[in-house]
């Protein structure tokens, strides 16, 4: 069992922290029929699962482009990491071309993770533009990146973990530091 | 399921997987064939990484298989020649495995007329060492292709019926299949000519039969075998149109056999010998799909050894 | 020379039917007295807790000089006998060239003179360069000190060549030792037929190809009258030919290896050549019934088949790897530890088939502590714990399959005509 040290979000500010993102991105995006929902394995798309169905209920909209990354065949430290993760697979069978991508991921940290959904992304077609969507910031960035879009901004140490936990995956929901 | 850490620095048959293995190959090469249906149809995973191909045995359909694979990983991929090297020129097998592992090689794929010549590289290279066919001992890839155009076919291995037909006794692709099937569940017939089938095969939990009419009508698949030509020659049979007349699957035998039978085939097909060109390319064929799967596989397999160094072991 | 009296010791002479604890006087060169009275010697050795036999035997070596001495020569194939406790050697003529002729026989007793450590006999050709046509001169091996005759790993397949070998051979009173396979059968084997073989791919040599050739020899050796000796028998079938054979008084012996003893054909599992030997390794029931023939007396003798390769013809792939392993310097222990120690065989049973059977068969006056005998003696430390490790071998080659076994029972002194050897 993981030791929580602070806790960062509650089960209620969750649902508000999602839909707060789904309204920045439709203010964001006047053209709402270019906008496509990409979620990075595992968490950021049980995420991106959520916001599309926000962003559909607040604006009407039906059948929002949706796919999934898995990144892991684009770490940069696949050669150094030993033992190769299991791939839990991607999966984007919609047409990328002239997309306004709204990437998502649970925790932006050193941008690495973000840098390798980049490039897959760019391996399946030309989309218009790349949006970054995260539920939280902790900051500590080691790329040139950044969100567009972010829940809550924390300040943490750079040794800290950071901890999204979502009822799909682990029967509870909250963020918290351990 | 098969999510358990790959632990293995080569691949040299399928005798010594468990069955969690074999479908953590099987797994992940559902996601690598995602891959190949993309724009780009290729990712970096294995950048950086040199990967040689090493055919003493020529086979340009399996060495280009692996090629492609290996590319589709973004490695680097060179191919090492018999005809064109110093083994030609009696250098032993170990010592070229070792002057080519010198120049910075990562993964070796080995084809070789010699039983166990991959399991002699795997003791004395660094290098991951992947079985691509040791005479007539083990072609795991293949048979891990096999197994896995059954499971996409019919959703599951256990408790499917799997003839293999034709020369069990030479074959290298019946064993694989044969270790690979039975470990995931399903019942295994060898069925060909009595000199061709080895006598001890049912200690392997295999049934056999020598009459291919009895079995067709229950089987799920059949895993048609290539019939090596210079085995006729060497006495096994009597002659090619006696094999075909006996064991040779043709659309009227095929017609007594279940509606959704698979037919499969290793390939390089013999039209006409031991399969008819009706047959393979009918409707129940899906020799064309074990191809793709084939890449599929191989993928997995390159991705799943390169994790695993001599230290990490 | 001066006179040894070995104390003490637990006297082994299945000869003349001794196993108790006795001294040992050798003067000259040669065994003057055995008994319990303590003659004065100019040197003593105190044998307490040892074993003392005649000088051991191995009858089935390959010692390759001339031609492959990268692998062995008669002086480091005399120094690995010494080494394993063995006195004397008989030495296969598959040399390059063969030895199939006098001068050839002759050198093979200037080499091992000139080593000065154990005696070698020579094995002649039964055919000119063992092809299997035309018989040798083996009335001129015999000049040249031949003792036996055996076309070895490449046996008369021409059964009336055979026959005539055998029917010639009786003139000089010798005994043809035979590698009993049928090469129609065994073909381009590998290892034994059977499942083994199968999983791995690779050729089989079926135990019948051993079986019928030996049933063919022993009907040959029975037509001619003559002296058949059947070499490392490796199945279950060929031990019941032989034991029926002799039953019906046929004029037949023969040995077995200590590894058809020991070891089985699942060891190549992982296509190891040190287990790539001809005739190969068989199934367990083989075994079983190899070691029951040892047992029952059907098997006359325990012998090496000691085949020196270089690591580079053995580290390559199984099917092209040469057949043969190292032993000379492995057999005492490895049937102490495994046969003698375990209850399968006693211990005078196997100082018989390791002395005086072998040189019964090959008409050699060795292999006895009588009065007036060679002073050729092998003293044994029968609880001398030991690891077995090629690289401490005086062999030339490493080619070992029992590498790493833990064994119980080393020769620590070896006396060849009144010369003493130490080993440590």
């Amino acid at each position: 069992m993981m030791k929580i040290r602070k806790k960062l979000v509650n089960e209620d500010e969750m649902a508000v922290l999602v839909d707060s993102i789904s309204k920045k991105i439709l203010e964001a995006n006047p053209d709402k029929k270019k906008l496509a929902i990409v979620g990075i394995h595992t968490r950021g798309a049980v995420l991106a699962k959520r916001i599309m169905n926000s962003l559909q209920k607040i604006s009407g909209m039906k059948n929002i482009p949706y796919g999934e990354l898995d990144i892991t065949l684009y770490r940069d430290d696949l050669s150094s990491s030993g033992h190769k993760p299991v791939i839990k697979g991607t999966k984007i069978d919609f047409d990328l071309n002239g997309k306004t991508v709204i990437l998502i991921d649970d925790v932006l940290y050193t941008g690495r993770t973000i840098r390798a959904a980049l490039d897959e992304l760019v391996d399946f077609g030309r989309p218009a533009s790349i949006q970054l969507a995260v539920l939280i910031d902790r900051g500590h960035r080691e790329f040139p990146i950044r969100a567009d879009y972010a829940g809550k901004t924390i300040a943490t140490e750079k040794n800290d973990m950071v901890r999204v936990r979502l009822k799909e995956i682990d029967q509870i929901e909250d963020v918290v530091m351990i | 399921m098969g999510n358990k850490d790959w632990t293995r620095k080569d691949l040299l048959g399928l005798e010594e997987l468990s069955e969690e293995e074999i479908l953590t190959v099987l797994d992940t090469a559902e996601s690598f064939k995602e891959v190949s249906t993309r724009s780009i149809k290729k990712v970096p995973a294995l950048r950086g990484k040199v990967v040689v191909t090493m055919f003493i045995e020529p086979s340009t359909r399996t060495r280009t298989s692996f090629s492609l694979a290996a590319q589709r990983l973004s490695a680097d991929v060179v191919d090492f020649s018999a005809a064109t090297s110093s083994l030609s020129k009696g250098e032993s097998l170990k010592d070229t495995a070792l002057n080519i592992e010198a120049m910075g090689v990562d993964i070796v794929i080995i084809r070789h007329t010699a039983p166990g010549a991959p399991h002699l590289l795997a003791k004395v290279l660094k290098a991951s060492v992947i079985n691509a066919g040791d005479g007539p001992h083990e072609h795991p890839t293949q048979g891990l292709l096999d197994i896995f155009t059954m499971r996409e076919k019919f959703g599951r291995i256990k408790g499917l019926k799997v003839a293999v037909l034709g020369d069990i006794n030479h074959s290298r692709v019946a064993r694989s299949n044969i270790w690979g099937l039975k470990k995931l569940g399903a019942e295994v017939i060898a069925c060909g000519p009595s000199t061709l089938i080895p006598s001890t095969i049912e200690k392997l939990g295999v049934k056999v039969s020598y009459n291919i009419d009895e079995i067709l009508p229950e089987v799920d698949v059949i895993n048609i075998l290539r019939i090596q030509l210079e085995r006729q020659q060497s006495g096994l049979f009597p002659s090619i149109r006696e094999y075909t007349r006996l064991f040779g699957i043709n659309s009227e035998r095929l017609s007594r056999a279940k509606k959704d039978v698979l037919v499969m085939h290793p390939g390089p097909v013999n039209r006409g010998i031991e399969i008819t060109p009706e047959v393979a390319d009918g409707k129940n064929s899906v020799i064309l799909s074990q191809v793709s799967n084939g890449l599929a596989v191989r993928m997995a397999v390159l991705y799943l050894v390169s994790g695993v160094t001599r230290s990490s072991e | 020379m001066e006179s040894i009296l070995i104390t003490n010791g637990r006297v082994i002479d299945p000869a003349n039917k001794i196993d108790s604890v006795m001294n040992v006087l050798v003067e000259n060169g040669k065994i003057t007295s055995v008994g319990n009275k303590k003659p004065n010697a100019d040197k003593v050795i105190d044998a307490k807790g040892m074993y003392v036999t005649p000088g051991l035997i191995d009858m089935h070596v390959h010692l390759r000089e001339p031609g492959n001495e990268d692998e062995e020569t008669i002086a480091s194939g005399s120094a690995a006998a010494i080494n394993g406790g063995f006195t004397s050697l008989a030495a296969m003529p598959n040399t390059e060239p063969s030895v199939d002729n006098e001068a050839s026989a002759e050198f093979v007793y200037l080499q091992a003179k000139r080593t000065g450590k154990a005696n070698i006999y020579p094995i002649g050709a039964i055919t000119k360069g063992r092809k299997g046509v035309e018989l040798s001169e083996m009335g001129q091996l015999v000049r040249g000190g031949a003792v036996g005759f055996s076309d070895d790993g490449d046996p008369v397949q021409n059964a009336s060549i055979m026959l005539r070998g055998l029917t010639y051979s009786k003139m000089f009173g010798k005994t043809v030792i035979a590698h009993c396979e049928d090469k129609t059968l065994s073909g381009n084997g590998v290892m034994n037929s059977g499942h083994t073989a199968m999983t791995l791919g690779l050729s089989g040599i079926p135990g019948i190809s051993e079986e019928i050739t030996v049933h063919r020899d022993i009907a040959l050796a029975k037509a001619a009258n003559a002296k058949l000796h059947i070499a490392h028998i490796s199945t279950a079938g060929s031990v019941e030919l032989v034991r029926n054979a002799k039953k019906k008084g046929v004029s037949v012996t023969c040995e077995a290896t200590p590894h058809h003893l020991t070891l089985t054909d699942e060891y190549i599992k992982s296509f190891d050549t040190t287990f790539k030997m001809n005739p190969p390794l068989r199934t367990k029931s083989d075994m079983e019934a190899v070691r029951e023939g040892l047992k029952d007396g059907t098997i006359d003798v325990i012998a090496s088949d000691h085949a020196p390769h270089s690591s580079e013809k053995k580290d390559v792939e199984f099917n092209v790897a040469p057949f043969g392993i190292i032993g000379i310097e492995t057999i005492l222990p490895v049937i102490m530890t495994e046969l003698v120690n375990k209850g399968i065989i006693t211990i005078s049973q196997a100082v018989e088939k390791l002395t005086v059977n072998p040189a019964r068969i090959l008409g050699i006056p060795k292999g006895t502590l009588s009065t007036g005998a060679d002073a050729d003696i092998t003293i044994i430390d029968p609880n001398y714990q030991w690891v077995i490790d090629p690289d401490k071998f005086k062999s030339k080659s490493r080619n070992c399959p029992f590498a790493g076994w833990k064994v119980t029972g080393k020769a620590v002194k070896v006396i060849v005509s009144g010369k003493v050897f130490e080993n440590t």
